[in-house]
């Protein structure tokens, strides 16, 4: 009857001569190992690249505001030449009202159109998108302010020409530490009163900067600053759902309502999109899905390549060492010594192997951090996944030369010369 | 009790490819404790063989092999693993000590797989070593000694286990008349001191002139078993 203390002591003795043992060819086991190094390496550093991407876009996707709703109008055709999308200018106020109306999904509708133009303040301008918008936009899309207040319905009702300002037109038309709410700005040289400046939101999942806007009532844009080709057309609508789960029936809702007020024939395409949230973060992690597959694949491979290399090692080993695996037995150890002894070592090569590797994936990833500035996420589970599948490679290919050795016949061992 | 090793008309027969070769045709011999014996016979003989069976490294095809009481032939390979751990230390030709390994780790090695505590196997392990006369060589590896330095760590690792039969194929067949002198003397001394069984295989006349009994192996069959002078244990 063997106690654990003693089985523990048994496992402890077979681990420190494993590690003796390949420490008698250091380059070798180096060498031998490298596969397991590089693929555990690409594993880590893909893992938090691929993370690191799927949180910017994220943070990108949600900066577009909660189960937002975009619908664009559909392209022209004019004498044959499609004018691509948005280019028609089928949609309305009237649309939108009516969608506020018939669809109750919807926790909230609004408009605008917009339009590049210069801007000028003081002796200095800057050319921004202009926007024209209806008040509830600025809810939809979660924008929140820096300083002042949004525009109000009666703002709308009056067209009144007061404006709201992103951080980069504030940059580029304000001195540093200069407040640009009650500044009067001119956009086609009609004066606005600035009455609010929006808080930084970065980029957009397209790569524009969304903090180079100005925001205007529709109303007051339509009349005199963006003009109209008649009155009540729209660049777009914008609409939001209270939870995500209801956005897939809102936009059937919203394209039967907007095909019956366009009246559609049933073969007829619809004249407009419908874009989600969903399909707009779904394309973005769609390409972050592609290269983490291919960078998944090249890791599998990597680490089979390393497998491989680690099995054939150790059958060079079993055949070199084939006397002293006969001495072994002569002295009194049983198969299953044999056995572990060879699964052990083949098991410390991966798992030295899978450290190495982690450590060079993390290095790694952080050098793709600070190098191409890209945004990279170390999660303590690719870590712990990384370890495990080392160990795991050990295991699997090391069970056959191991159990080579084990099979061998004492006398033929011991004669092997 | 009975005699310690009790062979009872042991047959050993291999095929070799097409060819069946008897390698042992009907062997019948008791060892008793304590004896110091040689087994002689050319090569191909089937002294080989029969050693390998009395080491229980090997079954036999039939017949019956009794050790310490122990019915060998009806034992599996881990079972007769543990018999060889126990029972048996074997002293090769060539020493077989685990290349880059310390004499300490050497000597240490039957007593790791018997699972005993690391510092216990160290201090016999040493004293083993001492026993030899290797004092202070413990830490040496094996390319760092003389032939016969080689040969008595591989004496230390035969005895550390306290076996009943110290095995020695050819011991000093690597080695120069002064180192197979010292060889054979440190054995005579473990024979006549400490009473262990020491059985030497060898072809060479004057080293079987150490020992008290020899057994002359031909053809597979024992062809002469002979006391050359009185076996001074035994408990007689």
């Amino acid at each position: 009857m063997r106690g654990v203390a003693d089985m523990a002591a048994f496992l402890f003795l077979t681990v420190t001569t494993a590690f003796r043992i390949l420490g008698r060819n250091r380059l070798r086991a180096g060498l031998t190992v490298l596969g397991i190094v590089i693929g555990v390496a690409a594993v880590i550093a893909m893992v938090s690249i691929g993370q690191g991407a799927k949180a910017a876009v994220r943070a990108q996707v949600a900066s577009m505001g909660t189960n937002v709703i975009i619908i664009l109008p559909g392209a022209t055709t004019t004498g044959g030449v499609r004018g691509g999308q948005g280019s028609s200018v089928n949609l309305t106020v009237a649309d939108a009202q009516e969608l506020k109306k018939r669809v109750p999904l919807l926790t909230d509708t609004a408009w605008g159109k917009r339009d590049v133009m210069q801007v000028v303040y003081g002796n200095k301008n800057w050319n921004a998108p202009v926007n024209g918008i209806s008040p509830g936009y600025v809810t939809i899309r979660d924008w929140s302010f820096a300083s002042g207040v949004p525009f109000t319905q009666t703002d709308m009702d009056v067209a009144a020409r007061v404006a709201l300002v992103g951080q980069t037109v504030v940059g580029n038309l304000f001195e540093p530490g200069e407040e640009p709410v009650g500044a009067t700005i001119r956009l086609k040289n009609v004066p606005f009163t600035v009455i609010g400046v929006l808080a930084p939101k970065g980029q957009s999942s397209q790569g524009t900067d969304q903090d180079d806007i100005v925001f205007i009532p529709f109303t007051t844009a339509e009349r005199k600053v963006l003009g109209t080709q008649f009155l009540g057309s729209i660049g777009a609508i914008f609409a939001a759902t209270d939870r995500t789960e209801d956005l897939p029936e809102a936009v059937t809702q919203i394209r039967e309502v907007l095909r019956s007020r366009h009246r559609l024939q049933p073969e007829q395409a619809d004249d407009f999109t419908v874009r989600t949230q969903i399909d707009i973060a779904a394309i973005q992690e769609g390409t972050g899905q592609t290269l983490t597959v291919m960078l998944f694949a090249i890791a599998s491979i990597s680490l089979l390549v390393g497998g491989i290399g680690i099995m054939n090692i150790l059958l060079v080993s079993v055949t070199e060492r084939t006397k002293e695996i006969g001495v072994r037995m002569a002295v009194g150890a049983k198969r299953r010594h044999i056995l572990l002894q060879f699964l052990i070592e083949a098991m410390s090569l991966s798992l030295f192997g899978g450290l190495l590797g982690i450590l060079l994936g993390v290095v790694c990833a952080r050098a793709t951090t600070v190098v191409a500035g890209w945004p990279t996420i170390i999660s303590f589970e690719s870590i712990v996944a990384a370890f495990a599948f080392s160990l795991f490679v050990g295991l699997f290919f090391g069970l056959y030369p191991a159990n080579k050795a084990a099979r061998l016949n004492p006398i033929d061992a011991l004669r092997y010369e | 009790m009975g005699s310690l090793i009790e062979c009872r008309d042991i047959w050993k027969v291999y095929r070799l490819g097409d060819v069946q070769v008897q390698a042992l045709r009907g062997v019948t011999v008791d060892i008793q404790r304590g004896e110091f014996l040689a087994i002689m016979g050319a090569s191909g003989s089937g002294k080989s063989t029969f050693m390998n069976i009395i080491g229980c490294l090997d079954s036999p095809t039939s017949g019956a092999y009794r050790l310490n009481d122990m019915d060998i032939a009806s034992l599996g390979s881990d079972a007769l693993a543990e018999v060889r751990n126990r029972e048996i230390g074997f002293v090769f030709q060539n020493f077989n000590l685990i290349p880059r390994t310390s004499s300490l780790e050497n000597v240490q090695l039957p007593l790791f797989y018997r699972g005993m505590p690391l510092r216990e196997q160290r201090a016999r392990a040493a004293e083993a070593l001492a026993r030899v006369g290797l004092a202070g060589r413990e830490h040496h590896y094996p390319a760092q000694l003389s032939g016969g330095q080689q040969q008595r760590v591989a004496i230390a690792r035969a005895l550390v286990s306290g076996p009943s039969i110290l095995l020695a194929d050819e011991p000093t067949g690597n080695l120069d008349t002064e180192s197979s002198r010292e060889i054979m003397a440190v054995l005579e001394g473990l024979n006549r001191d400490e009473g262990i069984t020491v059985i030497v295989v060898t072809h060479e006349a004057d080293i079987a002139a150490y020992t008290s009994r020899e057994i002359i192996i031909k053809d597979g069959q024992i062809v002469t078993d002979r006391a050359k002078k009185a076996a001074h244990a035994g408990g007689g």
